[in-house]
C-alpha cells in the first residue's frame, strides 16, 4: 500500500466512522479491512507525519462527514462514531505531537456535577470534542467541586465544561464557578454549561462564558473562543 | 408477486366467541323475522325460486316483496361463498389477495364525494410587527371534476402505504351525463393508477362497456377473469331490512359476470339502525347475510367481500358521525363476523366529522384507522383524504394520512426477538459496558440503514415551526410531478374506438396533448 493509498483509506474510513477492523462501518465492502486505529498505526509505520495524518485525513475526512450530516445524508450516529475514531486516532498521535511541539486545539475538561450521575450528554460531547482536535479530560459524573478545582489548578485546562439533566443540581455550577473566582482560577479557563436544566439565561446569570445546546453547538463555541485567541 | 398489504399479528378481538355465536343467531333470526322488504322483483324472484318465502306486498305506489330467508339458503350461501378474494391489478404486483380467515390488512383509498377541497398558502403579516410573516393554508371547497379524479388516482399511485383506489370524487363536469358517468370514471382511475380499482356503478346500462374496458385492458375476457383489475361496491340494502331496485339489481348482474363485488351496509345506530351496539352489530350482520345469499344464489361461488360501514348518529344533527368512538367498535364486531364466516372484509376506518384537514381530522382518523387496523380487516377503507364524512375530498389530506399509515405499518411489524438476535445484543451489551462511554450508539448505524428503524415524522418543521401543511404540500406536488404510467396506446385506442361516451380529453395520446 503507497503512503497516498494509506492517507486515502484513513480518510475513508473516517467517513465510515470506522474505529478499528471489527467496525461494521456503513459499507459492507470494508467489513474485516483495518480501521482508523490500524491504520493511523500502519501510516506512522510508512513515517507518514502526525500532521499529515491529520490534515490530509482526519480533518478532511470529518469535514466529508460534516457536510454528509448537514445534507441529512448523515445522522449523529454517524458523526459520533466518525468522531470517536478520529479520537482514538488522536490518542496514538499525542505523544508524537507532543514530543514535536504541536499544539493541539485546545485542552477541554468536561464534567457531570455533584448529585447527577446522567452521563449521555456529557460522553457525547467529550465523542466530538475529542473528534474535533480538542484534547479531552472527561472527569466522571457526580463530580465534587473540590475535585474540580483541583482539576483545573493542576492541569490548566483552556476550557471546563458543566453538565446537568436535573434541576437539583443545576445550582452546583453556580458554587463551581464560585469557587474558581475564590481560587483565583477564574481568568484560567472559560466555562461553558450545557444539559437539559439550563439555559442561556441561567449562563449568563451564574457569569458562566457559554451555554451550549448540544456537542456541535459546543464545538461552534470553542472553535470561535479559539479564532479569538488566535487573533 | 401480490402486495405485502400488512400481516396483523395476534389481531384485536372486542367481543367473544360467545358474542359472536350470539349475533350469529340473532341475525338469523332476523333473516327470518321480520325478514326483508325487497323492491327488486328480480331478487324476489331469485329467493322464490330457491326456497325462501316471498309474498308480494307494497309500498305506497311501488310493488315490492316481502321475503323470508331460511337459515339453510343463509348456510349455503355461507359454504359457498370464496374464502380467497383475489383483486388484480394493472400492474400484477400490485394484485391484493384476501384470505377471510388471515389478518392481513390492505389500506385503501374512498369514497366518493361531490367536494373537492383545495389549498393554497396565502401569507398573513402580524399588526404589530410587519416584518413578521406566516404562511397559512386556506382551503377552497368546489365541485370535483373527471381532472380531480386522474390526478387524486395518480397521486394515490404514488403513495407507499396505498394498496387500492376506491375512486374519491363524485365527477360533475359539465359534459359528464348520467350515461357516460360509469366509462369516464372508470377509465380516469384506471388510466392513472396501476393499482386495483374498486367503484360504484352510476347506472346498470354501463356495466357491460366498463367491463369491456376493463377486459381490453388486461387483455381479454379469461384474462379479467384471473387478474379481476376492477371490482364493484354495492349498498343494496338499505338500513334498516330493505333490497334497494337499482343497486340490487346492479348487484345481481355483477355476479352474474362472476367480478369481485362488496356486499356493503351502511346502518347509522340511532336511526336506522338500533342505537345499541347488540342492535346495530345483529342487524348489520343480518343485512350482510341477506346480500351475501343472493349473490350466491345468482352466482355459486361468485367473489363476495363482507362489506361494513356501520356509524353512529350524532345527537345534534342525526347526520352520521364517523368520529364517534363507537362507529369503529361497530366496524371491529363486523371484522370479527366475517373472521368467523370466513369471508374477506371490508371495513371502514380513517373517516372523519371535520370539515378540513387539522388536528380534530388527525385526532379522529387515526384513533380510527390504528384500532380498526388492529383488529385485521382484509380490505379496509381507511378513506386517504377524505373529510366531513364522505362530502369532501382533500389530496394534501391524503398525502398527511400516507403518513398515518407508514407509522402504522411499522408499529405492526413482528417483534424481531429470537435466541440468534438475543445472542447478538448479549454480546453487544458485554461489550458497551466495559467501555468509558457505555453508549451503544455505534452499533445504531447498521440498523439505521436497513430499515429497522422507524423514520421521524416526515412533516415535522424546524424548531418549534409548525410546518406539516406545508411540508406535506410540497410532497403532493412532488408525487404530482412523478410520472404516469398510462395504459398503452393500442389499448387506449381500443378503448376510445370501442366504449361509447369517453371525453376526448381523457385520451393522452390524443394528437396536440
Amino acid at each position: 500500500m503507497t503512503e497516498d493509498d494509506i492517507v486515502a483509506r484513513l480518510k475513508e474510513n473516517v467517513i465510515q466512522g470506522r474505529k478499528t477492523q471489527q467496525d461494521e462501518g456503513i459499507d459492507e465492502k470494508l467489513s474485516g479491512t483495518p480501521g482508523v486505529v490500524e491504520l493511523t498505526r500502519l501510516a506512522l509505520e510508512k513515517n507518514i507525519k502526525p500532521e499529515e495524518i491529520i490534515n490530509k485525513a482526519l480533518t478532511v475526512g470529518m469535514r466529508v462527514v460534516g457536510e454528509k450530516y448537514s445534507t441529512k445524508e448523515y445522522f449523529i450516529p454517524d458523526m459520533l462514531a466518525s468522531a470517536e475514531a478520529v479520537g482514538e486516532a488522536m490518542d496514538i498521535l499525542k505523544p508524537l505531537l507532543e514530543a514535536a511541539n504541536v499544539e493541539t486545539k485546545g485542552k477541554f475538561a468536561i464534567a457531570t456535577l455533584k448529585g447527577d450521575t446522567h452521563d449521555i450528554g456529557k460522553n457525547i460531547v467529550a465523542i466530538l470534542l475529542k473528534g474535533a482536535g480538542y484534547e479531552v479530560n472527561d472527569l466522571g459524573t457526580d463530580v465534587p467541586t473540590e475535585k474540580i478545582i483541583e482539576f483545573i489548578r493542576k492541569e490548566s485546562p483552556d476550557y471546563l465544561g458543566l453538565s446537568a439533566l436535573l434541576t437539583t443540581t443545576m445550582t452546583e455550577m453556580g458554587v463551581v464557578i464560585e469557587a474558581l473566582k475564590d481560587g483565583g482560577l477564574r481568568d484560567r479557563v472559560k466555562v461553558l454549561i450545557g444539559g437539559a436544566a439550563v439555559s442561556d439565561e441561567y449562563a449568563q446569570e451564574i457569569g458562566a462564558d457559554a451555554y451550549c445546546v448540544d456537542g456541535f453547538h459546543a464545538i461552534k463555541v470553542l472553535d470561535s473562543f479559539q479564532r479569538a485567541k488566535s487573533n | 408477486m401480490p402486495r405485502e398489504g400488512i400481516l396483523v399479528p395476534n389481531p384485536y378481538e372486542r367481543i367473544t366467541d360467545e358474542q359472536v355465536q350470539q349475533i350469529h343467531q340473532a341475525s338469523l333470526q332476523i333473516l327470518v323475522d321480520p325478514g326483508l322488504i325487497c323492491f327488486s322483483k328480480k331478487a324476489a324472484e331469485i329467493f322464490r325460486g330457491n326456497g325462501a318465502e316471498v309474498t308480494t306486498t307494497s309500498s305506497g305506489d311501488n310493488p315490492c316483496w316481502h321475503i323470508k330467508i331460511p337459515e339453510k339458503l343463509v348456510k349455503e350461501a355461507l359454504d359457498s361463498a370464496p374464502k380467497t378474494v383475489k383483486l388484480g391489478a394493472r400492474n400484477p404486483d400490485n394484485a391484493l389477495i384476501m384470505k377471510g380467515d388471515e389478518p392481513r390488512v390492505y389500506f385503501i383509498s374512498g369514497s366518493e364525494t361531490n367536494i373537492w377541497l383545495d389549498v393554497d398558502f396565502p401569507t398573513y403579516v402580524k399588526k404589530s410587527d410587519n416584518s413578521v410573516e406566516i404562511q397559512v393554508p386556506e382551503f377552497h371547497p368546489r365541485r370535483a371534476t373527471v381532472a380531480d379524479l386522474c390526478q387524486s388516482a395518480h397521486v394515490c399511485e404514488h403513495l407507499e402505504t396505498l394498496d387500492g383506489y376506491i375512486r374519491t370524487v363524485n365527477i360533475q363536469d359539465e359534459d359528464i351525463t348520467e350515461d357516460n358517468k360509469d366509462v369516464n370514471k372508470f377509465f380516469a382511475s384506471l388510466n392513472n393508477t396501476t393499482k386495483h380499482f374498486m367503484s360504484g356503478l352510476t347506472k346498470l346500462e354501463q356495466l357491460d362497456n366498463v367491463v369491456r374496458m376493463a377486459e381490453l385492458i388486461a387483455g381479454g375476457k379469461e384474462a379479467l377473469k384471473e387478474n379481476p383489475i376492477i371490482s364493484f361496491i354495492t349498498c343494496l340494502v338499505k338500513s334498516p331490512l330493505q333490497f334497494v331496485e337499482d343497486t340490487t339489481d346492479t348487484f345481481i348482474e355483477v355476479c352474474q359476470r362472476g367480478l369481485p363485488t362488496v356486499v356493503s351496509s351502511s346502518p347509522q345506530a340511532g336511526t336506522t339502525a338500533p342505537i345499541k351496539e347488540a342492535g346495530i352489530m345483529a342487524q348489520i350482520n343480518a343485512e350482510v347475510l341477506a346480500g351475501i345469499t343472493l349473490g350466491q344464489l345468482v352466482n355459486k361461488g361468485t367473489p363476495l367481500l363482507y362489506g361494513s360501514v356501520p356509524v353512529r348518529a350524532r345527537m345534534d344533527t342525526l347526520g352520521d358521525s364517523y368520529g364517534a368512538v363507537e362507529t369503529s367498535q361497530y366496524n371491529i364486531d363486523c371484522v370479527q363476523m366475517a373472521r368467523f364466516y370466513k369471508i374477506p372484509n371490508y371495513s371502514t376506518s380513517g373517516v372523519c366529522d371535520t370539515k378540513i384537514p387539522g388536528q380534530q381530522a388527525s385526532i379522529e382518523r387515526l384513533f380510527s384507522d390504528i384500532v380498526v387496523t388492529m383488529s385485521g380487516p382484509q380490505y379496509l377503507h381507511c378513506a386517504y383524504g377524505l373529510l366531513d364524512g364522505n362530502a369532501v375530498f382533500c389530496l394534501l389530506q391524503a398525502v398527511l394520512d400516507d403518513a398515518h399509515f407508514q407509522m402504522l405499518k411499522f408499529f405492526l411489524r413482528p417483534a424481531r426477538i429470537n435466541q440468534p438476535e438475543l445472542n447478538e445484543v448479549l454480546k453487544q451489551i458485554k461489550e458497551v459496558v466495559a467501555t468509558p462511554q457505555k453508549l451503544y450508539i455505534r452499533y445504531i448505524r447498521q440498523v439505521m440503514r436497513s430499515g429497522e428503524i422507524s423514520l421521524p415524522y416526515p412533516f415535522e418543521g424546524d424548531g418549534e415551526s409548525d410546518s406539516v401543511f406545508a411540508l406535506a404540500y410540497q410532497r403532493m406536488n412532488e408525487l404530482l410531478a412523478k410520472p404516469i404510467e398510462y395504459i398503452a396506446p393500442d389499448t387506449t385506442a381500443k378503448i376510445f374506438q370501442e366504449i361509447p361516451g369517453l371525453l376526448p380529453r381523457l385520451n393522452v395520446y390524443k394528437e396536440g396533448k
